[in-house]
């Protein structure tokens, strides 16, 4: 019984560590949609482009704070020529049009990172093994892996940080307010292309990390695009806007996949932690369709 | 109006030469030229069409009038735009409400101070307590402003939700939290009630006397502008037709012409 229940306790541990690491994908794409309401197809794309861009840096001979540096910067160099490259010349124009330039942007930053860093799958050693601690399997007998505890810290500070940055400065104020109303906000002087140029750098140094973390246990390669693309549930569970909401969406998915792989997937022959998040966000969008803490839609008749 | 008030009116703090905008071949306005001293409720009124707005939006920069010149201070601004004018401390309200309808009248309120304060926008990545302690005080003067305008029950709605008068009220208070040196309000009791326009000249006469804001003002309701204005300037077809004290503005005939229309016989 004992037994069962650390067995129980174990994959439900599992499954919200690795739930944090689809919350910092999902945080990537929250930043830029709390900031222009839009959804940045690109955002695997910059995660791909962005951990490549490190190993291949590192393998250059940089060292690797060197190498983290630089990626950030050239992260922020994407921010800025997407600012005025795509996203200034698109002012004033539809949601879809720009949605349809950041699928563009993304398929163009696939192409240029292995066209500049090659095709073949790298490995990513950030010093921190994907094995269970002993420490921790010794004294309470869970096997929970060292990567997943120190991806869940590092996703963890950088949710909070940001909210911070949202809720309670300045900045934040200006973010959520070109969001809200980019006509309204320009027309009283919120300088928008400073406040486009922060968001995509900050989406980039979010989707850096979200790389290296995800890089570093599957392998820094292509398949990233479409992990990626893991954070759509999460997104639509928690709401597009809210980044606690993509905190707690991405526990909420993390978990009741591995539960519903363990304790259901063998009725389907396994392999259900593939598909089983995108039914509970169909049936999000059925039923909740804010999700569980997006901004309910006013309208005023 | 202006016995014993705490602001006495001073020296022209805004100074319009020969204003001239063109659209095309529409002239909008045409050699425009008046003054709006410190500390003085100044209004703008005239027929729909009159180039009103489009005189306040050449203040604000806008729009680039073709001809003349525009003095701040006694100071022509260099590359005139929104951004430098909110800098001189001049803040408006709009004539269609440009408020942010899903965040909260506080938030609303907050973002005029966001332009207030002038620290670097980076900042706020290298100094996270420091930009936190800002947001607190800027906070703590934007519920001045919300006890001020005694809209404290609805501080956390979002503005979307608000009735429209509401609405025009929050805008004002966003104008306020610049701590501008000149407001300018663009029909600031448009679609509001009897009770909210007298509620609103309460708040305009307050704000002018006990922080000395010079305030320009555009306004239909000529009972509100007689009421309140020190002076005001009439516009009809992008000229000016009368300036002067309301009663003299009253009592002008080309005033009366343009609000009556003249008979052609």
């Amino acid at each position: 019984m004992i037994d069962q229940l650390l067995f129980l306790l174990e994959v439900v541990v599992a499954g919200l560590l690795s739930g944090t690491m689809y919350s910092l994908v999902a945080l990537g794409y929250v930043l830029i949609y709390k900031s222009s309401a839009n959804f940045n197809f690109a955002q695997g794309a910059m995660v791909f482009f962005a951990v490549l861009s490190f190993v291949g840096l590192m393998e250059l001979g940089l060292s690797f704070p060197v190498a983290f540096a630089a990626t950030i910067l050239l992260m922020m160099l994407l921010g800025l020529l997407t600012e005025k490259l795509v996203l200034r010349p698109l002012t004033n124009q539809s949601e879809e049009t720009v949605l349809m330039a950041t699928i563009g942007l993304g398929f163009f930053l696939e192409g240029l990172t292995q066209a500049t860093w090659g095709v073949e799958v790298r490995k990513l050693d950030l010093g921190v093994k994907d094995v269970p601690i002993t420490w921790i399997a010794d004294n309470f007998k869970l096997l929970i892996s060292a990567l997943d505890l120190v991806a869940a810290a590092v996703a963890l500070t950088m949710i909070a940080g940001i909210t911070l940055i949202f809720n309670y400065t300045k900045v934040g104020l200006g973010l959520r307010a070109v969001a809200d109303d980019p006509g309204a906000a320009s027309s009283i002087g919120i300088p928008l292309k400073n406040i486009m140029f922060f968001v995509w750098s900050a989406a980039g140094v979010v989707a850096l990390v979200a790389g290296m973390m995800w890089g570093a246990r599957a392998g820094v390669q292509f398949a990233l695009v479409d992990l990626a693309l893991k954070a759509l549930p999460v997104l639509i569970i928690g709401g597009f806007s809210s980044i606690s909401g993509a905190l707690i969406a991405g526990l909420v998915v993390g978990a009741t996949e591995k539960l519903l792989e363990v304790f259901l997937g063998p009725m389907f022959g396994g392999g259900i932690e593939g598909w089983a998040p995108y039914v509970m966000a169909i049936l999000f969008l059925l039923y909740r369709p804010e999700g569980l803490f997006g901004e309910k839609i006013i309208r005023r008749v | 109006m202006s016995a014993g008030r705490n602001f006495p009116i001073g020296d022209p703090i805004l100074e319009l030469k020969n204003i001239s905008l063109r659209f095309g071949g529409v002239k909008a306005i045409t050699n425009i030229s008046f003054k709006v001293l410190k500390h003085e409720i100044r209004a703008i009124i005239g027929p729909n069409g009159a180039g009103k707005s489009s005189l306040l939006n050449c203040i604000n920069g806008i729009y680039k009038p073709q001809e003349g010149t525009i003095l701040f201070n006694g100071k022509v601004l260099d590359g005139i735009s929104p951004n430098v004018v909110a800098n001189n401390g001049v803040s408006r309200t709009f004539q269609n409400l440009a408020l942010f309808k899903r965040m909260s009248v506080l938030d609303n309120i907050m973002v005029g101070r966001t332009l207030h304060t002038t620290s670097n926008f980076w900042s706020v990545g290298f100094g996270l307590p420091k930009a936190m302690k800002e947001d607190r005080e800027n906070r703590e003067k934007c519920m001045e402003i919300i006890k001020f305008l005694e809209i404290e029950h609805i501080k956390d709605s979002p503005v979307g939700k608000l009735a429209y008068g509401l609405q025009k009220k929050v805008e004002f208070g966003r104008a306020l939290a610049t701590e501008a040196n000149i407001l300018m309000l663009d029909e600031p009791m448009a679609g509001m009630n009897v009770e909210e326009k007298r509620e609103m000249c309460r708040f305009i006469l307050k704000v002018n006397d006990e922080v000395g804001t010079t305030i320009v003002l555009i306004e239909h309701d000529m009972g509100v502008v007689m009421d309140i204005s020190d002076r005001v300037v009439v516009l009809d077809y992008g000229k000016v037709i009368g300036d002067g004290i309301p009663d003299e503005v009253r009592s002008s005939q080309a005033v009366i012409d343009a609000y009556l229309g003249t008979s052609h016989d």
